[in-house]
């Protein structure tokens, strides 16, 4: 209980001014991030920052279950992949397959529904098992999902996938140029991310850390596990599937090779290397990976630049097995970083610290 | 407090991204992005494409009309999404002028795509072979120097139906476009001379277990073409043999590439006598290929004798630098001048005569080769027949080849 007389990060706490709630840290990262567009070129405001706010959100999705529900999981790049494909069908393509022509307000919604659906269902699966075996499921259905989309032309088109997906032109606008498509993709983000910062400290979300600390006691204290569980991977899916929609825009087609198990893996490496504590993680990693994976190349050459990549993670994950927030949290001038550690965690006397852990 | 440190940890780094914008600058050097598979399953393929690029340059003392040739490296794992998004990286970012690649079918189709989206540079193709890349809806700004894959087996189904007396032939291919293009190509002679395909098998990229497929091959068949690349030729030739197949094989252009029959194993015994065509033959006499062989040897890490992938990469760059030297580096005026260059350029190649017809899609000549195995013990393509000036439509008068349709899974069909 040591760490209680901090506040909380950011967020209500009582009698204090809307100033103070937010945090000078995200009023000073909301700024440069809105004035971002100002400084960059196209290429980094859609190919970085774009791009790293699209993984950042798949990857908090992530750490959403995982962070929160001790749940990781494997899928969420399926899951998004699920809401695109659903744009490549019912929205339009130049693959002449399906491509009924609908509205984005039509098929935005759906693809969303769909991929939170479809993350409910993986989830239903998946929350019979737990710690490793929930990685090796989600795991199986990812590569399952990969190989059916690859072979299946009725649904999927196969290999090639889906080309020629544009994003709609609203209010004039066409959403993918690159201003446009980079306060679409940071409205989006910032939404997910205030939802999971707030989700977690509502009545679910306490419950749900509760339940990833001590299952059993939650479920004799008369807590429906499973169905909480299930409800946490419907919200992923929410937040997936947005970024799904996000992602095909962004590259204008989507095929199995999207939703390969190499990109499901690096979506774990995302969150890793950010850190699963706290909603920022994700993004922070996906900054990270994003500029990694771009210029590599340009430091090492074409023959070695995987092996700088996989370098880097692996020091970032040796010095700090919490990621970059872990990173800091270490450096961090006070003590009671004892508890930090318990994030994964399952022993029973971590539960009442949970109310900071947001 | 923890807060700030997180969020003045994310500034700093956004910060540090947007620095490297500031530096771009304009300066003398051409620049030329070079996009191949680096990473994934075709990697060797790659590589060697990336050696036929750099003897063109080399060919060139790394420098043309007093600019001198910088080549930025994109990698992409043969996929699509991956293919645009390095391609993104080089115009966008690292601001190419010209773009050679990629490699692969489905890439080259993507890309096509991707450069209607960015008219101020040239794209270049590397040896991606898919027809629709140029055929159907092609990009003003995207040339290929490289032939497709249909072109590329100019007289096999000849081959085989009159010389090798084969009737009905069964198909293997992977399940992507560079092997249906490959397959319509080998079907479009096969079949007009009066040959029947009864049964067609697309495996997947990077399959291991072929016993399906090995199982739905009819007994009765004569001969089984096979288009599978890498790994997939070496796994699924292994297993036919191993599963007792007798039926003798007939090549597509990269089952037999260099890539192919430099694999260990004991390919040699399968392999050899079975006819192919493409762009190449390892035994081309002529002494443009052998200098051309002797150039392409002097790279890191050469085969014995060049792939269709350093081939076709070396053609498409050394285009790109004669129609450079014949402009005098001269990239304004969006390129235009560089463009009407390209277009009306005709050069010879390794491999004979090229030029270009109006989908900006090569005429050249192509090889029909046999597996033979050479005095030092390794496996060749011994050259058989040249095909002399295959155009896109294999000679069919264009409306006639254009109602044929695109190529699929089932298109063409004649069981």
């Amino acid at each position: 209980m040591s760490d209680i007389s901090h506040p909380p990060r950011d967020g209500a706490t009582p009698g204090k001014g809307w100033f103070e709630s937010v945090g000078i840290g995200h009023l000073l990262l909301g700024f440069f991030l809105l004035v971002y567009p100002a400084m960059a070129s196209d290429f980094f405001l859609t190919q970085i920052g774009g791009y790293s706010l699209i993984l950042g959100m798949i990857a908090l999705s992530l750490m959403l279950l995982a962070g929160y529900g001790g749940m990781v999981s494997l899928a969420q790049i399926t899951v998004a992949g699920a809401a695109g494909y659903v744009v490549a069908i019912f929205g339009e393509n130049n693959s002449g397959v399906y491509g009924f022509g609908w509205p984005w307000w039509v098929y935005g919604p759906l693809a969303i529904l769909i991929a939170s659906f479809a993350s409910a269902l993986i989830g239903w699966i998946a929350v019979r098992t737990e710690g490793i075996y929930t990685i090796m499921i989600t795991l199986a259905v990812a590569t399952a999902c990969f190989y059916f989309a690859q072979q299946n032309y009725a649904l999927f088109n196969g290999f090639p996938g889906y080309n020629g997906l544009r994003a709609p032109e609203v209010f004039g606008l066409n959403w993918r140029d690159p201003v446009p498509f980079y306060y679409l993709c940071l409205a989006n983000a910032v939404v997910a991310y205030v939802a999971v910062l707030y989700g977690a400290r509502s009545t679910f979300g306490l419950t749900l850390q509760a339940i990833r600390d001590n299952q059993r006691r939650m479920r004799s204290i008369g807590f429906d596990v499973t169905a909480h569980k299930v409800f946490a991977w419907w919200l992923a899916g929410l937040i997936a599937g947005a970024a799904g929609i996000l992602l095909v825009w962004f590259n204008g087609r989507i095929s199995p090779g999207t939703i390969a198990v190499g990109p499901s893996i690096n979506i774990l490496v995302i969150a890793i290397i950010g850190g699963l504590r706290h909603p920022i993680g994700p993004f922070l990693g996906a900054v990270i990976v994003t500029l990694m994976q771009t210029f590599a190349i340009d430091i090492i050459g074409a023959e070695r630049f995987n092996t700088l990549i996989g370098m880097v993670f692996l020091v970032i994950v040796l010095i700090s097995p919490d990621g970059i927030l872990g990173l800091w949290e270490r450096f961090k001038p006070r003590a009671g970083a004892e508890d930090w550690r318990s994030s994964l965690g399952t022993s029973a006397g971590k539960v009442e610290n949970q109310g900071r852990k947001t | 407090m923890t807060m700030k440190r997180r969020t003045l940890l994310a500034l700093t780094l956004a910060t540090s991204l947007t620095a490297p914008s500031l530096a771009l600058a304009q300066s003398d050097p051409i620049k030329i992005g070079l996009l191949a598979t680096f990473e994934g399953a075709f990697t060797v393929l790659g590589e060697d494409g990336e050696r036929g690029a750099m003897t063109a340059v080399d060919e060139f003392g790394g420098e043309v009309a007093g600019h001198e040739i910088e080549i930025i490296k994109g990698s992409s794992d043969a996929s699509p999404d991956s293919a645009v998004r390095a391609a993104r990286k080089l115009v966008e970012q690292d601001g190419v002028e010209i773009l050679i690649g990629p490699l692969s079918g489905d890439e080259g189709i993507a890309i096509k795509d991707f450069a209607k989206t960015h008219p101020e540079v040239t794209f270049l193709n590397g040896s991606s072979a898919a027809q629709d890349t140029t055929l159907r809806d092609p990009a003003d700004n995207f040339y290929r120097f490289s032939t497709d894959g249909a072109q590329w087996m100019a007289g096999l189904g000849d081959y085989a139906y009159d010389e090798k007396g084969y009737r009905k032939v069964a198909t293997v291919a992977e399940d992507y476009s560079f092997p249906y293009t490959q397959v319509f190509g080998f079907m479009a002679e096969f079949c007009k001379a009066g040959g029947t395909v009864p049964s067609k098998s697309w495996v997947p990229i990077g399959n291991k277990d072929y016993s399906s497929v090995i199982a739905a091959i009819p007994d009765d068949v004569d001969a089984i073409y096979v288009a599978l690349g890498g790994a997939d030729a070496v796994n699924f030739l292994s297993q036919y043999y191993d599963a007792g197949g007798q039926a003798p094989l007939l090549g597509g252009s990269i089952t037999v590439d260099q890539t192919v029959l430099t694999a260990k194993g004991r390919m040699k015994d399968v392999l050899v006598g079975t006819p192919a065509a493409g762009p190449t033959a390892d035994t081309n006499d002529s002494e443009a290929w052998k200098e051309f062989t002797a150039a392409y040897k002097k790279q890191d890490g050469a085969f014995p004798s060049p792939s269709l992938f350093a081939h076709a990469y070396y053609v498409n760059m050394k285009a790109a630098l004669l129609a450079l030297e014949e402009v005098d580096g001269e990239l304004s005026d969006d390129q235009q001048a560089f463009r009407d260059a390209l277009s009306s350029l005709e050069f010879e190649t390794p491999t004979g005569k090229v030029s270009l017809d109006d989908n900006r899609n090569a005429v050249a000549d192509m090889y029909l080769t046999e597996v033979t195995e050479a005095e030092d013990g390794t496996l060749v393509n011994e050259l058989v027949k040249v095909t002399p000036q295959v155009n896109q439509t294999l000679g069919i008068d264009k409306e006639e080849f254009m109602a044929l349709g695109a190529v699929s899974r089932e298109n063409p069909s004649c069981p």
